[in-house]
């Protein structure tokens, strides 16, 4: 019986489908009109931090995957800031929103599918005041990307575009980003960089090709482009995912040193708690869209609150402890396209109570900087909001 | 990369060896040949004081094709070093002759084509990809679809029916017109020009399908590659990131399958110039063949291997030549 339910709920007949498609179309070309529109006016795209210390402020942000099958909300009303100097580490299993989360920052979403349909992203200009990114036409993107916020992507090997120099892939983004700067200097600079990012052989490697360097090599180049610019945020989206283990603690090594000499802050999207613990200030847990937890390294490693950060602890191995089997989150993620009312991880939860078939739980301040999304915490801290999601019909309506 | 030529050189020559020996003794046995339809004219005349076998005994003997595939084929070989490409039987003139008088029409018609094709069916195709599923996209696979399967003959004769017997805009075949002697040479040039119109639109439309389907998915799949995204990341203007970091990239299998058919250039079109009248190579191969004609028909298949095989070693060579990644060895 129950079997029989789930096939129905993931059947889509030809005529759903057709009006699926019909409706996506019309939602994602009033997004994108929305864009274009407020490219004419910068009081569109300008706002004011809340707190000036910030360099980004995710303020309620939903970004909405618009697919054949029906809509995606991959990142479902995400709050969270990124203080200036500081790493932020944002945890999660895959397909919990993380990178999604982080793309949006970007604006480098697949368009026009992928839309961030509500929500501030404040990022901090020189002058105070602030983009917001969702509204920030494309022109102007292009001259954030790559010199105020960078990226460092998870795939060393690919990257790279394999048929320029790697010095050219360095002079590019300087080049770009400071069209007046002298040749000379353009290379100066190039150098300077591949010898921060810790290449020995750096006029050797200036002229080589992406595919004459091992994968922690090539993975210093994309830092070395990151950083050239002196960014004032890097994303690392899950910088040492693809190298093998001595190079993942060489990268990290660079990347916690470089944190030390920059002024920069570091968004760290990692599954590795291992890697948040050493190099995190703060801490944001993910699971299924929405963040479930939100902390200090410390608050959230010593204290974990919520049920899933506590069994993302006990899923981590420990050196020197024996045990027969490693622990796991029983069960699974539920299905993207129709995420259930109540909290996400119920069913998968071995602390569940009553009030958990309840609405989805609010966030709930249990200390200065500790926020949780548990019905456990309800009587013990602060509860400050219902998260509130969007209908996909009002999209098009409002 | 010399010795990579050279070596490649010496394969080709010992591939060239084995695929003439094939195409001789296909050739020879070919029924109703070149020499059995001769015999058999020269038997049936009124005055014929031979019969039928005997004209063949005869023709045969002093053909030279009297000794068997084997030392026919080595006889012809010999003769080739030498220089002595042979008569060709039904031209009656050096096989040479008959191929320098028509390899130029054809090499004139093959690069018209090949420049509107890569002028045509390259861009069409990044735009379709830049598009994916857009209307261009769309319209543009359509009629790519179109183009590939549309016979040669067929739309030759659509276009024949169309341009020439409706709008009488051109002459339904032939290089000249009716009044080609009485024109100054500059005239007599653009008269040439005019009848090569049809025959050379027929070639675009036929191979722009396929070189446009081609770039599209190369494009395709460059776009998603990782390193256009990090080009994005680096702030490259989306303009940018199309005509330099992915064009580039989809310019390497472009690049050498064109390359590849550069050769190919010479090799003249059958079909095309067969059903136009255009006295190229390929029209005088078509009724070279159709006798059996083996003199010439050996020579332009020789020809054709030798451009098969100098294409696919251009490729090669401009493969490593594009792609840093490719080293040969």
């Amino acid at each position: 019986m129950k079997d029989q339910k789930k096939k129905k709920s993931s059947y889509i007949s030809s005529g759903e489908s057709r009006k699926i498609t019909r409706f996506n179309r019309r939602v994602t070309k009033k997004f994108e009109k929305r864009r274009e529109d407020a490219a004419k006016d910068p009081a569109l795209y300008t706002t004011r931090m809340k707190d000036p210390n910030n360099v980004v402020e995710f303020d309620n942000v939903r970004t909405y995957f618009f697919t054949d099958v029906g809509v995606v909300k991959a990142v479902d009303g995400v709050n969270f800031e990124i203080p200036k100097k500081s790493t932020v580490g944002v945890v999660g299993e895959s397909g919990c929103g993380k990178s999604v989360t982080s793309l949006s920052l970007m604006q480098l979403l697949q368009r026009p599918q992928g839309q961030t349909v509500s929500g501030e992203i404040r990022f901090v200009k020189d002058d105070g005041s602030a983009y917001n990114i969702v509204n920030t036409p494309n022109s102007i993107m292009e001259s954030i990307r790559g010199n105020d916020m960078s990226m460092i992507f998870q795939e060393p090997m690919t990257a790279l575009n394999p048929i320029f120099r790697v010095g050219d892939q360095i002079d590019e983004v300087i080049i770009l980003h400071n069209p007046d700067m002298p040749k000379e200097d353009v290379k100066k600079r190039t150098l300077e960089m591949l010898d921060l990012v810790g290449i020995a052989n750096k006029e050797g490697v200036y002229k080589m090709y992406p595919h004459e360097l091992s994968g922690g090599m090539r993975q210093r180049i994309c830092i070395a482009i990151a950083l050239a610019c002196s960014p004032k945020i890097i994303i690392a989206d899950e910088p040492t995912t693809a190298l093998d283990v001595t190079i993942q603690a060489q990268i990290l090594d660079l990347l916690k040193n470089l944190k030390d000499k920059l002024n920069s802050s570091i968004m760290l999207i990692t599954h590795d708690l291992g890697v948040v613990a050493d190099m995190a200030d703060y801490v944001v847990v993910m699971y299924a869209g929405r963040i479930v937890e939100k902390g200090t390294a410390r608050e959230i490693f010593h204290n974990p609150s919520h049920p899933y950060t506590i069994g993302l602890m006990a899923s981590k191995p420990v050196v020197g402890q024996k045990v027969e089997k490693l622990y796991n989150i029983p069960g699974s993620v539920p299905n993207p396209v129709k995420m259930p009312n109540y909290c996400y991880f119920r069913d998968r939860c071995e602390m569940r109570c009553d009030k958990c078939d309840g609405q989805y739980p609010p966030e709930i301040k249990i200390g200065d900087t500790h926020i949780v999304s548990c019905y456990r915490f309800i009587d013990k801290g602060e509860v400050l909001d219902y998260p509130k999601t969007v209908e996909v019909e009002d999209l098009y309506n409002e | 990369m010399l010795k990579y030529t050279i070596k490649r050189l010496l394969y080709s020559v010992l591939i060239l060896f084995f695929v003439m020996f094939i195409i001789y003794v296909l050739m020879y046995n070919m029924p109703a040949g070149y020499i059995e339809t001769k015999a058999m004219e020269l038997a049936n005349k009124q005055n014929s004081t031979r019969s039928f076998d005997e004209w063949l005994k005869f023709l045969n003997a002093q053909y030279g094709m009297d000794k068997g595939p084997f030392i026919g084929y080595f006889t012809w070989l010999g003769n080739v070093f030498r220089g002595n490409l042979g008569d060709s039987w039904k031209w009656t003139q050096p096989v040479t002759e008959v191929f320098k008088d028509a390899i130029w029409y054809s090499f004139a018609l093959g690069l018209v084509s090949f420049i509107f094709e890569i002028i045509i069916a390259i861009p069409l195709g990044i735009k379709a990809a830049k598009n994916q599923y857009g209307v261009v996209d769309y319209s543009a696979s359509a009629f790519a679809m179109i183009c590939i399967s549309m016979p040669t003959f067929f739309l030759a004769t659509l276009l024949k029916y169309i341009f020439a017997v409706k709008l009488k805009w051109f002459d339904i075949s032939g290089m000249q017109g009716k009044f080609y002697d009485q024109l100054s040479p500059f005239m007599q040039f653009l008269d040439v020009a005019k009848h090569f119109i049809l025959p050379s639109v027929t070639l675009i439309i036929i191979s722009i399908g396929g070189l446009m389907r081609y770039t599209r998915t190369n494009m395709l799949e460059v776009l998603n590659a990782d390193y256009i995204r990090t080009a994005r990341a680096k702030g490259v203007p989306e303009k940018k990131v199309i005509s330099h970091h992915a064009f580039r990239n989809t310019l390497i299998p472009l690049i050498t399958t064109l390359g590849g058919s550069l050769p190919g250039l010479f090799s003249g079109a059958l079909i095309t110039e067969t059903l136009f009248a255009i006295r190229g190579i390929g029209f005088r191969s078509y009724e070279s063949m159709v006798v059996g004609d083996i003199p010439f028909t050996m020579f332009y298949l020789a020809f054709i291997s030798i451009l098969t095989l100098l294409g696919n070693l251009i490729a090669d060579l401009l493969y490593a030549a594009v792609d840093p990644r490719v080293r040969l060895s």
